[in-house]
């Protein structure tokens, strides 16, 4: 056996940090779904007949629709049926202030490593915290609002600010856009949704972290963020779940508006649970994230760190619409194990001199499968369109697979569209020089692992490179060596 | 300091490595030479630990412990350096940064504090004038786009931040220019002292001109067939390896 295949046969990922879950009183949805649940869930939020209208409409819909196939990923068909589409911790009342939040919901984020205390706080992040199907706290509220932005959740908005949400809801992803996305539109529980108002530049990270807790639960969040005119904004997303046997759902809906000249950067480091070694249980995480740039000279960028789930299905895109609107996508996705991943972009270049820039790297190692799928689209207006697209592919061991899928398409002369790709193995050799200068194996592939993601961690905040660096080298822990 | 005797190793069932023997006093420098093909690289790699090696007989000690016993990284750390004769390049790390890894990694299992950035820095500083390396070539990606010289010349860097107690040089003169050669030289002799050892693993004598040995051996077949002191290194150089290599196969069929 070769020293490659005895290192794999070794393979042990440390444990999923996050495999704990806690008991609380939970406010659950009956088992199964249909338009009665839908109306469960709708009158638990106390929502406005308008939004129940939506929610059905889209169940309607979503009957007629089948699960899509063309992905590189297999999983035994979901029973949607046995699921619950709503698990709230009990709380006596709705709490006012995070001071009114029951002290156990903060302990379970403060066990994460997450301070809702607005003064132990890193200065510069405020966030909204999700516990299952429910917005539990947002931090730096008052903060936020003296400058006209508002960020709470999802729920709260539906309430505070109904004609935004009657404006934007479903303008980026169509209720009947896919599959999934007609699910969560269906059902979607909670989620955050961030308003930045015209010329103003957000002065902190928003920041939503979901977690699952209970067993059985789908999570359907629904993220919306809108950047007026000249407005800029950055947006950092997290996730955990409990280790559990049982896979769990989770298919969320994100979209973002670009005004003109409008920034916005959305960053995710996503770290469900992976599932076990043996490839039982973990997440299958199905989500849409799509962004419009409408107004000119807006940007919108992606960028993510993919290092959980047991099965990722996600596509982060960018419709370029407004001219000289700028798209970007930056992804690391690690899988290992049983862990399959799917995932890429879009660009869709409608407006004029329109540019997009694709970094994506995939990383496998045990059994997992890695597959890039892209597509960039140039629309017969969209005069100068330019992408330049770079997928590389990191293999550690034999027993892996790495797989590009790009898609272009081009409806105009003028477009100039770049794609290269590259295969590579992490090398024993490598490692051996790194050990032989006295670096752990461990630490050898972490160095070398970060190094190949080096252009993509960069695009994170400070904070969340540093938590994304962590993250990739305990997915990895135990693959070589 | 090292005790290398009868040592056997080979890979993928081939033996490379055929019963070496040799001592390696604190103080001496060593130089071995060889024709292509002899096995100079497996010694260098065996002793540093190289895992494809399987080593079927023999021991080395090393300071007293036994050095095939312990990881690569252990033996780095215990104080073994080898410059490679082919250093890889690692896209996306920066010379900086691995070498503040490795060296932190080194302290922790010496028992000392890491050391921070201002620390590290200004013994960047002093080591690099040592050598001669351009701070530049330390903030691009390890060896990437490195000329054959520049990798060279990181490698004794690196053995000067790493303060060895034996260092293994493999073939450091082949791809060095004339200057380069005396700079990378006085880098390896100010590194000397009566603690450390040095082997140098060479074609040229001209790289003995500059790092003078105590003893030269030549590794011929996996064996050390010769030993002497510099003047067998002159000999080589002006009579080639030929008279060696007929001495050692006829008496093979004697
Ligand atoms: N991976 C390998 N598999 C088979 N033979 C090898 C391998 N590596 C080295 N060898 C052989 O071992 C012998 C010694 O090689 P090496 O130690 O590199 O020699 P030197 O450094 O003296 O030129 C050569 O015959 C070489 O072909
Ligand atoms: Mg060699």
């Amino acid at each position: 056996m070769s020293k490659d295949n005895q290192i794999l046969e070794e393979l042990t990922s440390k444990e999923y940090e996050h495999g704990w879950s806690v008991n609380y009183e939970a406010d659950e949805a009956p088992t199964g779904l249909n338009e009665d649940i839908i109306r469960w869930i709708s009158a638990k939020k106390e929502e406005p007949e308008w939004l129940l209208e939506w929610r059905l409409k889209a169940f309607r819909t979503w009957q007629s629709m089948t699960e899509p196939q063309w992905a590189n990923v297999h999983y035994p068909k979901i029973d949607l049926q046995s699921l619950k589409y709503y698990s709230a911790p009990k709380q006596s009342k709705k709490p006012k202030n995070l001071n009114e939040v029951d002290p156990e919901l903060i302990a379970i984020y403060e066990r994460l490593g997450i301070s809702l205390n607005e003064q132990k706080r890193l200065q510069g992040i405020a966030i909204d915290a999700v516990l299952d199907s429910v917005s539990v706290a947002t931090t730096f509220k008052d903060t936020l609002g003296k400058l006209g932005i508002v960020f709470c959740s999802f729920s709260e908005a539906v309430k505070e600010h109904p004609e935004l949400i009657k404006k934007y809801l479903g303008s980026v992803v169509p209720m009947t856009d896919n599959y999934y996305a007609a699910l969560n539109s269906a059902v979607f529980s909670d989620g955050s949704f961030c308003y930045i108002p015209k010329g103003v530049r957000c002065p902190m990270e928003l920041s939503t972290y979901f977690r699952i807790n209970a067993a059985n639960t789908g999570q359907f969040e629904r993220t919306l963020i809108v950047a007026e005119d000249e407005s800029y904004v950055s947006y950092l997303e997290g996730c955990t779940a409990p280790q559990r046997d049982e896979n769990q759902l989770h298919a969320a809906v994100v979209e973002i508006y670009a005004g003109a000249h409008a920034q916005v950067k959305y960053s995710t480091v996503q770290n469900w649970f992976p599932g076990d070694k043996e490839g039982k249980g973990g997440i299958y995480n199905f989500v849409t994230k799509r962004g419009i740039c409408a107004g000119d000279h807006s940007k919108i960028s992606w960028t993510q760190v993919e290092t959980g789930s047991a099965v990722t299905w996600k596509y982060p895109s960018c419709i370029l619409k407004g001219d000289y609107s700028v798209g970007e996508f930056y992804s690391v996705a690690v899988t290992n194990n049983y862990q399959q991943a799917d995932t890429g972009t879009k660009m869709i270049h409608i407006g004029k001199n329109t540019k997009s820039r694709i970094v994506s790297k995939g990383i496998s190692a045990g059994k997992s499968q890695n597959s890039y799928r892209g597509q960039v689209q140039v629309m017969k207006r969209a005069d100068n369109a330019r992408n330049f697209s770079q997928c590389d592919s990191l293999l550690m061991g034999d027993r892996c697979g790495a797989h590009t899928f790009p898609y272009i398409d081009i409806n105009n002369p003028t477009a100039k569209v770049e794609h290269e790709a590259t295969t590579s193995k992490i090398g024993e050799d490598q490692i051996f020089y790194c050990n032989q200068r006295g670096i752990a194996t461990e630490d050898a592939v972490a160095l070398i692992v970060n190094g190949y993601a080096k252009e993509v961690l960069n695009q994170l905040p400070m904070e969340f490179a540093v938590e994304a660096q962590k993250l990739l080298a305990l997915t990895l822990e135990g693959s070589v060596g | 300091m090292l005790s290398i005797k009868n040592l056997h190793a080979s890979i993928e069932g081939n033996e490379i490595l055929r019963g070496i023997n040799l001592e390696v006093k604190a103080g001496e420098v060593h130089a071995i030479m060889g024709p292509n093909g002899s096995g100079k690289s497996t010694l260098a790699s065996v002793l540093a630990g190289r895992e494809e090696y399987e080593v079927t007989e023999g021991e080395v000690i090393f300071q007293g412990k036994d050095l095939l016993e312990l990881a690569p990284e252990d033996r780095a750390r215990e104080g073994v350096f080898l410059a490679f004769q082919y250093p890889v390049e690692i896209p996306g790390v920066s010379s900086t940064n691995f070498l503040r890894t490795a060296l932190n990694q080194v302290r922790e299992y010496r028992g000392q504090e890491p050391l921070d950035a201002v620390k590290f820095l200004s013994l960047m500083k002093e080591k690099m004038a040592l050598v001669e390396i351009d701070q530049k070539l330390l903030s691009r990606s390890l060896n990437e786009g490195f000329s054959g010289g520049e990798k060279k010349r990181n490698e004794i860097f690196q053995m000067a931040m790493l303060e060895p107690v034996l260092s293994i040089l493999d073939e450091t003169d082949s791809g060095l220019d004339i200057d380069a050669l005396r700079i990378v030289s006085n880098g390896v002799n100010k590194l000397k002292s009566d603690k450390t050892a040095t082997i140098v693993v060479t074609h040229y004598q001209r790289l003995l001109d500059y790092i003078v040995p105590d003893y030269v051996h030549v590794l011929y077949k996996g064996r050390i067939v010769k030993s002497g002191t510099k003047e067998l290194a002159l000999e080589l150089e002006e009579k080639g390896y030929d008279w060696i290599k007929e001495e050692v196969d006829s008496a093979a069929t004697v």
